[in-house]
């Protein structure tokens, strides 16, 4: 148990997806303009990575790494080159789920992401939790943990940077650096800050 | 055919005036990851580049015949397959700098920006046009990655594209390397910077107070 807590604290902390390791960037600074919708948007990825790092997982084991085929008469073969396309193919797929799922239950929330929903696919921080869980080996319990933690650090930075944002709207800025520019600055300092948990091991 | 004004509008525009990255907000990772030295950074803008104006041509000839549900996955094949024709050509003739690149080569897959374009433009467009929108793109990215990659090659090493500008104290000479520009999260501030700069020469890109 211990184990797996210490693999969710450095997901979420250590190895922040959007302020350590700079994954996911896109999103995070395009939709965090207000608390409410980057909780939502948190809350997909977070569903999204939980969901995909496992479900990856299990196919790159099962099928795709050297070897794996054996149980189907294949031992030789290696299909590890198309990991790559498998993995983006299954978060396509489950994204597409997402999409039309919202749509239908929770239109709402569907309008306020936008565009940004499709992009859920294009996320960096998804596609590079689902090759860190399998570079580095994970079984599938902590695949699981790993997904999860690593969406829940993605949010959390969402969520702050928002909140940031929220508070900035009554600061006078020159009108260039307004809005994007002010935002980039935020998240470099921020990124500064998360500096500090480097090098903590667990 | 499309009169010659619209096709410069797609290919030069996206250099200042609908920069991706300035504008957009798209395609921020691999900017801010792998520009600490001005050549990854330049490779990096040539394969991005390509992918994006490959993938908006063939997305273009094909898209009367998507259906719009599973539009995602089509575009996300399309892509990938590129990229790995990209990876398997920097293996072949380029092999140290895809070494250095490796990550981020596989990450082009998912770069908003060839996705953002995909989306957003060569849904709508003809094929011709889609692939000048998408060179220009390209063009709009790399400018922003090789002023950055210059930046902080010259102001953290003191080199540019590995020759010595600025001799650094360790080596005998006289500038001293600033180790903050080193570290990947100063890109952040670079890019504030340059979008700063980009709308004060454009300032109808300012966002409205709110």
């Amino acid at each position: 148990m211990e184990h797996y807590a210490a693999l969710f604290i450095r997901a979420v902390f250590v190895e922040n997806m959007a302020l350590s390791l700079f994954l996911g960037m896109c999103t995070f600074l395009a939709v965090s303009k207000k608390v409410k919708t980057s909780m939502g948007l948190g809350v997909a990825v977070i569903v999204v990575l939980g969901i995909s790092v496992p479900v990856n997982q299990v196919i790159f084991v099962n099928i795709l790494a050297p070897g794996a085929l054996g149980w189907a008469g294949f031992p030789d073969a290696d299909l590890s080159f198309l990991s790559f396309l498998t993995f983006i193919g299954v978060i396509a797929a489950l994204v597409q789920i997402l999409e039309m799922t919202l749509d239908k239950f929770f239109p709402a929330l569907y309008n306020a992401l936008g565009i940004f929903l499709p992009l859920i696919t294009v996320n960096c921080a998804i596609f590079g939790g689902v090759a860190f869980a399998v570079q580095r080996e994970y079984n599938f319990t902590e695949s699981i943990v790993y997904g999860i933690g690593s969406g829940a650090g993605w949010a959390m930075a969402i969520i702050l940077l928002a909140a940031i944002r929220e508070k900035l709207k009554y600061a006078d800025m020159p009108d260039g650096i307004r809005g994007l520019g002010s935002v980039f600055m935020i998240a470099g300092l921020m990124a500064l800050g998360f500096q500090s948990f480097t090098g903590i091991s667990l | 055919m499309a009169d010659t004004k619209e096709m410069k509008k797609a290919l030069f525009g996206p250099i200042l005036d609908s920069n991706p990255i300035a504008l957009h907000v798209l395609g921020i990772c691999s900017a801010l990851a792998i520009t600490t030295k001005l050549e990854t950074a330049l490779v990096m803008s040539l394969a991005l580049t390509a992918v994006t104006a490959f993938s908006s041509l063939f997305i273009s000839l094909i898209r009367n015949q998507i259906p719009s549900s599973v539009r995602i996955i089509i575009q996300m094949t399309i892509i990938a397959s590129l990229v790995i024709v990209v990876d398997q050509v920097l293996k072949a003739y380029s092999y140290e700098i895809s070494k250095q690149l490796s990550v981020f080569v596989g990450l082009i897959i998912t770069n908003c920006i060839v996705m953002g374009r995909a989306e957003a433009y060569a849904m709508k467009s003809p094929p011709l046009m889609s692939f000048l929108d998408g060179i220009g793109n390209g063009l709009g990215y790399s400018f922003i990655l090789i002023v950055i990659g210059t930046i902080k090659e010259l102001a953290g090493f003191g080199t540019i594209l590995g020759f010595e500008i600025l001799p650094l104290v360790t080596n005998g000479g006289w500038y001293q390397g600033n180790g903050l520009l080193i570290l990947p999260f100063s890109s952040f501030f670079l890019i504030g910077g340059m979008i700063w700069f980009i709308r004060t020469i454009r300032p109808e890109q300012v966002e409205p107070k709110e």
